[in-house]
Formats: C-alpha cells, structure tokens, sequence
C-alpha cells in the first residue's frame, strides 16, 4: 500500500459505513462470547434479513465496551440519533431489538429511552460510569469491528506508522521519551527510554517483542486490547520497530487466550495483504514481519528473561541482569520487550503529538490506564481513566460502590506484586508513584475491591499461595523463602499462629525483596506486608493467645 | 522471510487430521515446526491440541523427529501447567481461580464440584467422563466465579450451584472444535 493510499481507503471505508442508516456494534470479546455474544450477532442477522433490512443496518463485532458484567453489550449508532447501549442482551432477544428499536429509528422515530422488554436491557451512557472514564486505548471500541482492517483505516489506522516511517529512529523515541510514556505492564519504565537503549546497541538481528502473557489473576485489559484493536498493537510494535532498528517482531500471547490468538493472526494476515506488514512495509523498501508465540500456563514468563527463555523453547527461569535484554535478549540479540497496553498507546502518541499526551496525567505519570474493576465492585469490567484521577473517583462513582450495601474495606492493586490500599487512602490521586507509596503498586491494572466481610489476611494467602505455586525455584529466596512464609500465614490463618511467626514473616520477607533473582520472587511478599501494615489488627486478632503468669 | 503458521489452530482444535497413522501425525508436527528455532512448546500445543494431552510416547517421537533430547521435552512438559500428562476426561471442567473469582467464592464453587464428582482436583471420574481441574484467571472477571468446560464457558454461578453445572454440561454436550482420535499408545 503507498502511504496516500491510507486516505482514499479511508474514504471509501467511511462511504461506505454511511451508507447503512443504523449500525450496530455487538461486543465479541472472551467475555461476552461465553455469554453467547455470537448468538446475538447471528440472531439480529437473521431478523435484519427476514425484514430485508440488510442494506440499511449493518451488524459488527466489537471489542469490550466495559461494563462486562452485564455483557452482552449492543451499541447501536445511526444518522438521525444519539446512541443508545443494550445491555444483557441474549439472542433470543435479538428480534426484539430490532422490532422495538431498530424500526421505529429507521422510520424516523426518536428513541430517547427503550421502553416494554428493553427498559431494564439499556444502560444510561450518561452515568459516570461511562461519563467520567477518559477513553484513548479504547477509544475504537464500539465504533470498529476488530475483524476489520477497514475500520481500523476509517478511524485514521496506520497514519501513525506512515509519519514513523519520515523519521529518524532517534526522533521517534525523543518523541516517545517527551509523551512522559512509561511501561503499562508493572514497573513503569520509560518507554523511550528502553527504546533508545535497544536502538544504541548495534545488530543485525533485534527483536521488538509484545509481552502478550497478562498473567496477573484478575487482569485482562491486554486480552481486550488485543481481542478489541489488534491493529493498534501492530501499528504500535512497527513504530517501535523503527524506532530501534529492529528486524523481526514476536507476540508473546499466553495459551489461555485463544481469541486474543486468532484475532492477532487474522489482522497480521489482512496487514500482509494489504502490504503493511511484510516485504516492502508501506511501500517504504522497509521489510518487518511478525512471529507469534504461546505461552502455556507459567506466571513467571510474563518476567522479560523468562519470556525470552520461553520463546526460545525452554523452561521459563529467569536470568540475572546485566546483561538486560536491550543488550543480550532472544537468542542473545538486542531485544525490547513491550506491554500490550504500552504498544496501543503508541500510534495515538504519534498522531496527537508527545505534548497532546503528556497534557494529561500528572507530573510523572502521564496519559490514562486500563483498569480490571473487579470483585465486589458494583459495576464490574474494564475501564481506562487518566492519570490523577483520585481512587474515590474510580471506585465509587465509575465503580458504583458494592452493590451489597456493604462497606468497602480496601482495593487490591498490582496483583500478586502489588498490595492493598485501604478506604481511607482513596482520596489519592491514581499514579505510579501515589501507589508505591502506599505500598501496593500500579501493577499491570488489576484492581479487586474487597468489602468488609472480605478477609485481608485470607487474601494475602491466597496471592502467595499463588506465587509459591508459580515460583520457577531457580533461586532459593523465593523458593524457600516463599514456602516459609506461606507455611507461617497458613498457621496464622488456621488460628495456630504467634507473634513470633509475624517477626518471622517480615524477615523472610525482606531476604525474599533483596535476594530474588527476579520481580516474582522480589515481590512476591508485598500482599502480605501490605496487609500488615494497614490491617495488623486483623492478623493479631488470629493469632494464639499469650497465656498471662499468674500474679 | 519464511510463510507463517497458523498458531490459532494450534491452541483451539485442530484440523481435520491428514494422515491416518498416528505416527505419521507426529511427523507432521514435528516437520510443521522443526524448522522454528525454539518451536517446541508450540509443538507441544499441536500435539496436545489433536489429543487432548502430550503422550510419552508421541512425546519421545516428537523429540526424535526435532531433534530435541527426551530430557528437554521433559523438562519442559512438566514446567508448564497447561501440559497435561495423563488423557483427561472426556468433559474438562476448569474452575477458574483467578483472584475476582476468588473473591467471589470459586474456592467453595471447586469444593462442591470435587464433592458432586467424588474426585480431587487434577483427577478425571473413574468413567473418564469428567476431569476436573483448577486454572488460573480466564480473563472474564467481569462474569465471576465461573467454570469453563472444554471452552464453553459457565459464567456468574452461585456457589452451591456444583451439581447444576453437571447437570448443564450432560445437557449442552460441550466438545472442542475437533473431534481427537487419542493417540494414546
């Protein structure tokens, strides 16, 4: 495809899609598909059919639109009126979507609200749950079918990669460094900076490698990110390729996600068709390809050098660094590897300009961040807010509270790694550094809100229960260590435990954070301290009582 | 640049099988990926893909034909917790517990399931209809606690609702895309 293409593609896309007065955006993600997404899709085909409707509506897959707990979602947008978005929709109820709603706007009709069988099926787009989330990443979903390189095209797709393509490596990661940009899945690096490590390493093979594996229990914002715009991360990886030189790029996607797979495959097919991908990139002379990798049920290869050890077809145990990846990574060749949620923020950062992102957030983390609002959380499903926006603000008003009437006790962010943050510290702001300081972490955006019948202590079992059994047992710290504390918080949570098995706990803890071969092991212990030091009460409470010396 | 393969068949179903000899489907795998440098853990996918598990011996003639040492087929099979070792059930049931379905109550959800199925967790029915096996986070927290059976998913479940899952898995018959012929030797 030459680069003046894209506007003619554009342009034809667009006609097209104006040319149906009502479209209708059906969510097809993991979730929404287990509840039978794609009978919806195939039941309001059928209706559309027997009314002979088919040239006026168009029926599309979509990427997650949030609200997961009540999935299936239907959008439907046309010409004449504002949006309106189903909810719970089951296929039987495709007809009555059509017959109630669809028609009376094809004829002219004004919905304002659905009434009869739909009132209860429609969400409000005006609640804050909606309202008040800042969408960039997921900005195309509800408006592309993810199956659709056209769609993607239509809403300015690839643009981003045409104008890398008139740049100098060294340019776009000055610009990648002045977004403020820094890592999606965790630690929070800078991206141009990691970028500009891996470019100043001379090579002739250099790897741009997708961390697809989202192995945090609770989190699936990369999942929907690659289930939902899989041509945002292309885009993304190209525009870093070129940004180090690299010459080959690997997605790394954990086996537990099948449609991520299948989605990533199917729009790299429609990229090589479309010369985007492949011998002669954008018809630039610039040759890049894509690999993909599965990963098969180990937490550990979401850490760079195991993932490395994994795509190279070994365990996945981790390595001492230096030397880092940028330096010696997949088959020891300069290697960079990148979050999916990192990747997707790319393209946008090109197009509107370093100073557009880094207008919002705060000093030091700027942009927005996916979020997996999960557990007790009334309004369950993946949301995207700006840096800074305070927790109360993402908990209770796009949250919604419990729906349970029962008080919240803590929310737990940074999965296994991360820590709890008790209610009355919701009034901070959402940042990388805000989060450390209270002893949990940004994390890849896992966040579980707990109530107050939840046990804190219980939790921090079950997170390094879940370490213990994901340890690689490469190094001893985490291997022993980890078994020796979670013996301990098995006797503290059995009603067996003492104070000196709370002393015993910290100390380990504090070999397991210094001594680690890697972040697993290092912060395997943050649950459990977390816990400690804003619930002690509820450990000691647990704990064997002190027999008092007669007077 | 070499043609690319297709990954997504390796980890749903697979296609409709080309050799009738099972020895021959081992040299297909093996010849499908051998020329990937560090390919075996897709090809332990296909493999498990076709049959449901990773046989010792399909697992030892995959070795041979990539050149890889039995050892490190071994090695790896057992590091990673998505290789099964043993043919499971004919009906997996996955019961996900991901910190949300945790919070949710999947632990008791699992409880109930071992108690309906009078097996342990990692353990198929005497029958060999079900086996029933802990996983970690499917992705759909938004939907917890939920089970999964051979990927159809049973999603928002009380946690007493054990036996209603058998009884839903009995009526929807849920398989994987491809209909495995065991390689089992």
């Amino acid at each position: 495809m030459k680069p003046e293409e894209l506007e003619v593609k554009a342009a034809a896309e667009l006609a097209k899609q104006q040319a149906f007065d009502v479209r209708l955006f059906t969510c097809s993600s993991r979730g929404c598909q287990s509840s039978e997404a794609l009978g919806v899709i195939a039941g309001l085909k059928a209706e559309l059919k027997a009314r002979q409707l088919e040239s006026r509506v168009q029926v599309n897959g979509s990427g997650c639109m949030g609200l997961c707990s009540k999935g299936p979602l239907v959008r439907m947008t046309s010409k004449t009126q504002k949006d309106i978005l189903f909810s719970e929709i089951k296929p039987e109820m495709a007809a009555t979507v059509v017959e109630q709603v669809v028609v009376p706007v094809l004829e002219g009709k004004k919905i304002e609200k659905p009434g009869g069988d739909l009132e209860r099926h429609t969400l409000d787009l005006n609640d804050p749950f909606f309202a008040m989330q800042v969408y960039s990443v997921l900005e195309n979903n509800g408006k592309i079918d993810p199956e659709k390189l056209d769609d993607y095209i239509a809403r300015d797709g690839y643009k981003a990669l045409r104008k890398a393509l008139t740049m100098s490596a060294e340019e776009i990661c000055k610009e990648m460094l002045a977004s403020g940009l820094r890592g999606r899945g965790g630690a929070g690096f800078p991206t141009g900076l990691k970028w500009d490590l891996t470019r100043k390493v001379p090579s002739d093979v250099k790897y741009i490698i997708c961390n697809g594996d989202e192995g945090d229990p609770g989190a699936f914002m990369d999942g929907s990110v690659l289930e939902g715009d899989p041509h945002a991360v292309i885009e993304g990886m190209l525009i870093a390729a070129r940004a180090m030189n690299a010459t080959q790029g690997v997605f790394y996607i954990r086996a537990e996600y099948p449609l991520a797979v299948e989605r990533v495959e199917k729009a790299l097919r429609q990229a090589r068709a479309a010369g985007l991908v492949g011998k002669n990139v954008m018809d630039s002379g610039w040759a890049f390809d894509f690999e993909i990798r599965l990963g098969a049920g180990a937490f550990v290869c979401g850490e760079e050098t195991a993932l490395i050890a994994s795509i190279e077809g070994k365990r996945g145990t981790p390595r001492p660094r230096p030397p880092f990846p940028a330096v010696k990574g997949l088959w020891d060749q300069p290697s960079c590897i990148n979050n999916v949620e990192t990747l997707a923020n790319v393209p946008i950062i090109l197009l509107k300009g370093a100073p557009w992102f880094a207008s919002r957030g705060t000093e030091k983390s700027k942009g927005t961040k996916l979020f997996a609002l999960t557990g007790k959380s009334r309004n369950n499903g993946l949301v995207e807010v700006p840096m800074g926006m305070t927790l109360r603000d993402v908990i209770e008003k796009i949250g919604g509270g419990t729906d349970s009437g029962l008080k919240i006790k803590a929310i737990q962010t940074g999965g296994p790694s991360g820590g709890m943050i008790p209610e009355h510290q919701f009034d901070t702001p959402v940042s990388y550094e805000n989060l450390q300081q209270l002893g949990s972490m940004m994390g890849s955006g896992g966040m579980i809100v707990i109530d107050e019948h939840d046990s804190v202590v219980e939790l921090a079992q079950f997170y390094l229960d879940f370490c213990v059994d994901e340890s690689c047992g490469k190094c001893a710290p985490c291997r022993i260590g980890g078994t020796q504390m979670l013996h301990l918080l098995n006797k503290i949570v059995a009603g067996t435990g003492t104070a000196e098995d709370i002393k015993t706990i910290r100390k380990v803890a504090k070999a397991m954070q210094k001594a680690s071969l890697c972040a697993l092991g290092q912060t395997a212990p943050n649950p459990t301290l977390s816990a400690l030091r804003h619930f002690e009460h509820e450990f000691t409470e647990r704990l064997l009582p002190v027999a008092t010396p007669k007077a | 640049m070499s043609t690319p393969i297709d990954v997504a068949t390796a980890v749903k179903g697979a296609a409709p099988k080309a050799a009738a000899d099972p020895k021959d489907e081992i040299t297909l795998i093996a010849n499908k990926w051998k020329n990937k440098r560090g390919s075996l853990i897709m090809a332990l996918h296909d493999l498990q893909s076709r049959v449901g598990y990773v046989p010792r011996e399909s697992a030892m003639r995959l070795g041979h034909e990539m050149d890889v040492p039995l050892a490190r087929i071994y090695e790896v099979v057992t590091f990673y917790n998505y290789f099964k070792l043993e043919a499971p059930g004919k009906y997996v049931i996955s019961v996900c517990l991901g910190t949300a379905c945790h919070i949710k109550g999947s632990a008791e959800l699992l409880a109930g399931m071992e108690k309906e199925l009078k097996v342990r967790e990692g353990q198929s029915t005497p029958d060999k209809e079900y086996h029933l096996q802990a996983v970690r986070c499917l992705g759909c927290c938004g939907l917890a606690p939920l089970v999964s059976v051979n990927g159809k998913v049973y999603a928002k479940l009380k946690t007493n609702e054990s036996h209603h899952v058998i009884e839903r898995i009995q009526i929807d018959k849920p398989m994987a895309e491809a209909d495995h012929e065991s390689l089992a030797e």
